[in-house]
C-alpha cells in the first residue's frame, strides 16, 4: 500500500504507535479482499445508514442562481446526519477484527463523534470522544446525543480547544491505549494507512454521485464540489470522478473573516508545507513552525491542516481549492433552508455557496454537482450566537 | 577521533556509572532563565542535556511539558534563540553532550539543511525528534550523517526485536529505550517488564541504551540505571520548575534535584 502522495502523507508519529500501524494496515489489506467483511460493509450501509443516498436536483435554487442545474448528494440523509458514518462503520468492522475493547475518536463539529458513538452502541464498543471546549459549546446538541449513545465525552482545553487540540489529546490518549483501543480517525488526515483507509470508506459518495448522475441527468456534472476540514467528504466524492478529465473537482476550505485577515481555516489556499498529526502536508503555521490557530464558523472545518492527498491533488492540478467566508456560508446556509427546505451543516453550507457563486457563469444544461456532507440541526445555537455577533459588529458600524 | 558523546559514555563507563541525561524545555520561562537553569542543571552532575525546543502541538508530551512548552512559546522562544543559546553553552561546557530535541515541524520549518549545518558549526551532538520513526528519516539521515551529527532513535515496549536490531544497527550515539507506553510525565509504577526489556536492548543495540519516560525520582533512577548506560529525566524536573514559588527558589529545587539524580547514579549509591 502507499504510504505518499508525492512527498505528502507518511507515518510521523512515535516509534510507539508505528507496531499499530502496521497491525491497522496489515488488517486493512486482508480487509479488502474478504468477501465476508464486504458483504457485511455492504449489507450495514444499506439498511443500517440508508444508502444509497439521494442525488437531488435543487430546481428552485437553481432557477434563483440561474445559471446551471444544481444538484445534491444527500449525505445529510444518513443516519446519524453526515457523511461520518460510512467510515466509522468500516473502521468499527476493523476494530471487531483486531479484538479492540474500546473506540476513541476526536470530533470537531460533533458529527464523527456522535457516528463514532452509534458504531460503538452498534458493536458493544466503550467509547470516549475528545472535543475541544469551544466546539462543546458551539455544538452542544451533538455532545448530549454523543452521552446519549453511551459515549464519554472528554472536554479538551489545551491550545485553541478546537478539533486540532482534541486530535492532540486523542492521539496522546492512543499512545497511551492502542494494546485495547483502536483510534477511529474522522478524516483522510493522521498517519498511513488512515488517509487511504478513510479514502477508500468515503469513496461511496463519489461512485453513487456518479451513477447517479449519468442515470438521471445522462452526462456527467461540469464540477463536483465538496467542503474540505480534513477533506474526508471531498475526497470521497472527487474519486469517483478522477479519471473523468473533463469533470473539475473543487474543494472549498473556510475562508473564516477572510484569508487576507489571518482568521481563517483554508491550510491549502493560505498554509505551507509542514508535518502535524502524522503526515506531511499542508499546514497554517508561524515561520518558526509552530502551528496557527484557525477560525471558521464551522467547528468542522476549523482545522489547521488537511488530508496528504489533497496537498497533492492541489499541487497536481488533479483538484482546484477555493475558500469561502462565514458570511458566504451563512447566506448558502439561509437560502437553502428558504428554498428547498433542507437545513444543510454548516460545513457543507460552504460547498453550496462556492455553487451558488459560480452557477451563472454555466448555462441551464450544466450541471454542478454539491456534496451536502450533513445536516445542520447541530448548528442551530451556533447560527443564532453568529447573528449575534454580527448584529453587533454592524450597529458598532453604524 | 572519538566523538563526545561516545566518550561521555566511555568516561560513565570507567566511573561505573550510568549517563544522566536532562530533557528541558528551552524557554521555560524565558530564554534567559532558560539558559540559567541548563548551566545549573550541568553544574549539579547531567552528563548530557536534550535540548526541548518548544512545539504549539506537543503530541507525545504530557501536561508538565505541555504546560512549560506553551509558556516558553508565550515568552517568545523559538529554534533560532535556542541555537543561539546552545552556541553560549557549548563555549561554557566543552565536554557536555547536547542533544536538540523537538518535534518535526519545528525542524522542517527551519530548514533541514541549514540547521544541520548550524549544529554542526556550533558543536550541538545530535539531534532527536519524537515524530520521526525509522519510516521517515531518509530525510534527515543522510544530513546528519555527512556533517557528524547522530541521530537519535527511539524505541519502545511495542517495538519488536527484530524490529529494534533494524533501528538501533543504522545509528550513531545512543538509543532512547522509552520506558512506558504512552506519553511523557512522571509515574509512580513502570511496567514490570521494563528491566528484562532494557536487558534485552542492551544485547540487541550495538550502541549505548537508555532509558526514559517517567522516570520522576532518585531511588527510581538507580534501579533503572543499574540495566542502562543511561537515564533521561524530563518531566519530573520540570515538575520543579512550573510550580506556583519564586523563581528563585524553583530553579534552587531543580538543581537540588539534579545533584540528587546525579548522587544516586554512583556506583557507591
Ligand atoms: C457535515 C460535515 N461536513 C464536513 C466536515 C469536514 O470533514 P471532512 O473535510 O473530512 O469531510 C465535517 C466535520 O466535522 C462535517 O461534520
Amino acid at each position: 500500500m502507499n504510504s505518499h502522495y508525492g512527498i505528502y502523507g507518511g507515518q510521523y508519529v512515535a516509534e510507539t504507535l508505528l507496531p499499530t500501524l502496521y497491525e491497522l494496515e496489515y488488517e486493512y489489506e486482508k480487509a479488502k479482499s474478504d468477501p465476508d467483511f464486504q458483504a457485511e460493509l455492504k449489507r450495514l450501509l444499506k439498511y443500517y445508514v440508508g444508502r444509497e443516498s439521494p442525488l437531488y436536483h435543487a430546481q428552485r435554487l437553481s432557477r434563483h442562481c440561474g445559471g446551471a442545474q444544481i444538484y445534491l448528494k444527500r449525505e445529510d440523509l444518513n443516519h446519524t446526519g453526515a457523511h461520518k458514518v460510512n467510515n466509522t462503520i468500516g473502521q468499527a468492522l476493523l476494530a471487531r477484527k483486531m479484538n479492540k475493547k474500546r473506540l476513541i475518536a476526536e470530533t470537531g463539529a460533533g458529527m464523527h463523534g456522535v457516528a463514532t458513538a452509534t458504531v460503538a452502541a452498534l458493536f458493544g464498543f466503550e467509547c470516549e470522544v475528545f472535543m475541544g471546549a469551544v466546539d462543546i459549546a458551539r455544538q452542544a446538541p451533538n455532545v448530549e446525543r454523543m452521552e446519549v449513545l453511551g459515549a464519554k465525552v472528554n472536554s479538551v482545553t489545551s491550545g485553541s480547544q478546537t478539533l486540532k487540540d482534541a486530535m492532540n489529546e486523542a492521539i496522546r490518549d492512543w499512545t497511551a491505549r492502542a494494546e485495547d483501543t483502536f483510534y477511529v480517525i474522522g478524516t483522510v488526515a493522521g498517519p498511513h494507512p488512515y488517509p487511504a483507509m478513510v479514502r477508500d470508506f468515503q469513496s461511496v459518495i463519489g461512485l453513487e454521485s456518479r451513477r447517479q448522475c449519468l442515470e438521471q441527468c445522462g452526462k456527467l456534472p461540469r464540477e463536483v464540489i465538496a467542503c474540505v476540514g480534513g477533506g474526508s467528504n471531498a475526497l470521497g466524492l472527487f474519486v469517483g470522478f478522477l479519471k473523468d478529465a473533463d469533470v473539475k473537482r473543487v474543494g472549498v476550505e473556510a475562508g473564516g473573516n477572510g484569508l487576507e485577515t489571518g482568521a481563517h481555516a483554508a491550510s491549502i489556499c493560505g498554509g505551507r508545507v509542514g508535518v502535524l498529526h502524522g503526515c506531511k502536508t499542508y499546514l497554517l503555521q508561524n515561520n518558526d513552525g509552530q502551528i496557527l490557530e484557525t477560525h471558521s464558523v464551522s467547528a468542522g472545518l476549523d482545522y489547521p491542516g488537511v488530508g496528504p492527498e489533497h496537498s497533492y491533488l492541489a499541487d497536481e492540478k488533479l483538484a482546484t481549492y477555493v475558500a469561502v467566508n462565514d458570511p458566504e456560508a451563512v447566506e448558502a446556509f439561509d437560502l437553502l433552508a428558504r428554498m428547498e427546505g433542507i437545513i444543510p451543516a454548516l460545513e457543507s453550507a460552504h460547498a453550496l455557496a462556492h455553487a451558488i457563486a459560480i452557477a451563472p457563469q454555466y448555462s441551464p444544461e450544466d450541471i454542478l454537482l454539491v456534496n451536502l456532507s450533513g445536516r445542520g440541526d447541530k448548528d442551530m445555537d451556533n447560527i443564532r450566537h453568529y447573528r449575534q455577533r454580527t448584529q453587533k459588529t454592524t450597529a458598532q458600524h453604524k | 577521533m572519538k566523538n563526545r558523546i561516545e566518550k561521555i559514555f566511555e568516561r560513565c563507563r570507567d566511573e561505573k556509572r550510568a549517563a544522566l541525561i536532562l530533557f528541558t524545555c528551552c524557554g521555560y520561562p524565558d530564554m534567559e532563565n532558560s539558559e540559567r537553569i541548563i548551566q545549573g542543571a550541568i553544574d549539579s552532575g547531567a552528563d548530557i542535556i536534550e535540548l526541548g525546543v518548544p512545539f504549539s502541538d506537543p503530541m507525545a508530551d504530557g501536561m508538565i511539558i505541555q504546560k512549560a512548552s506553551q509558556i516558553a512559546l508565550q515568552n517568545g522562544a523559538s529554534l533560532k534563540k535556542v541555537l543561539a543559546m546552545a552556541e553560549r553553552l557549548r563555549k561554557r561546557n566543552p565536554n557536555t553532550g547536547f542533544i536538540l530535541f523537538s518535534y518535526f515541524n519545528v525542524l522542517l520549518s527551519y530548514g533541514l539543511e541549514a540547521l544541520t549545518d548550524e549544529l554542526a558549526r556550533i558543536g550541538v551532538d545530535g539531534i532527536l525528534s519524537v515524530d520521526l520513526p525509522y519510516e521517515e528519516k531518509a530525510e534527515l539521515e543522510p544530513l546528519c550523517k555527512q556533517k557528524g551529527l547522530h541521530l537519535i532513535p527511539l524505541v519502545s515496549p511495542a517495538t519488536s526485536p527484530e524490529r529494534a536490531r533494524l533501528i538501533t544497527g543504522q545509528a550513531s550515539g545512543f538509543v532512547y529505550y522509552i520506558a512506558v507506553r504512552g506519553i511523557t510525565g512522571v509515574r509512580t509504577e513502570l511496567p514490570q517488564e521494563l528491566i528484562a526489556r532494557l536487558e534485552e536492548m542492551g544485547r540487541i543495540s550495538p550502541i549505548p541504551v537508555v532509558a526514559g519516560f517517567g522516570i520522576g525520582d532518585p531511588e527510581t533512577a538507580r534501579k533503572i540505571a543499574k540495566h542502562a548506560r543511561g537515564i533521561v529525566v524530563g518531566s519530573a524536573g520540570m515538575s520543579l520548575l512550573v510550580q506556583e514559588k519564586p523563581l528563585e527558589e524553583r530553579i534552587s529545587d531543580f538543581k537540588h534535584f539534579v545533584k540528587s539524580l546525579s548522587g544516586s547514579l554512583s556506583p557507591d549509591a
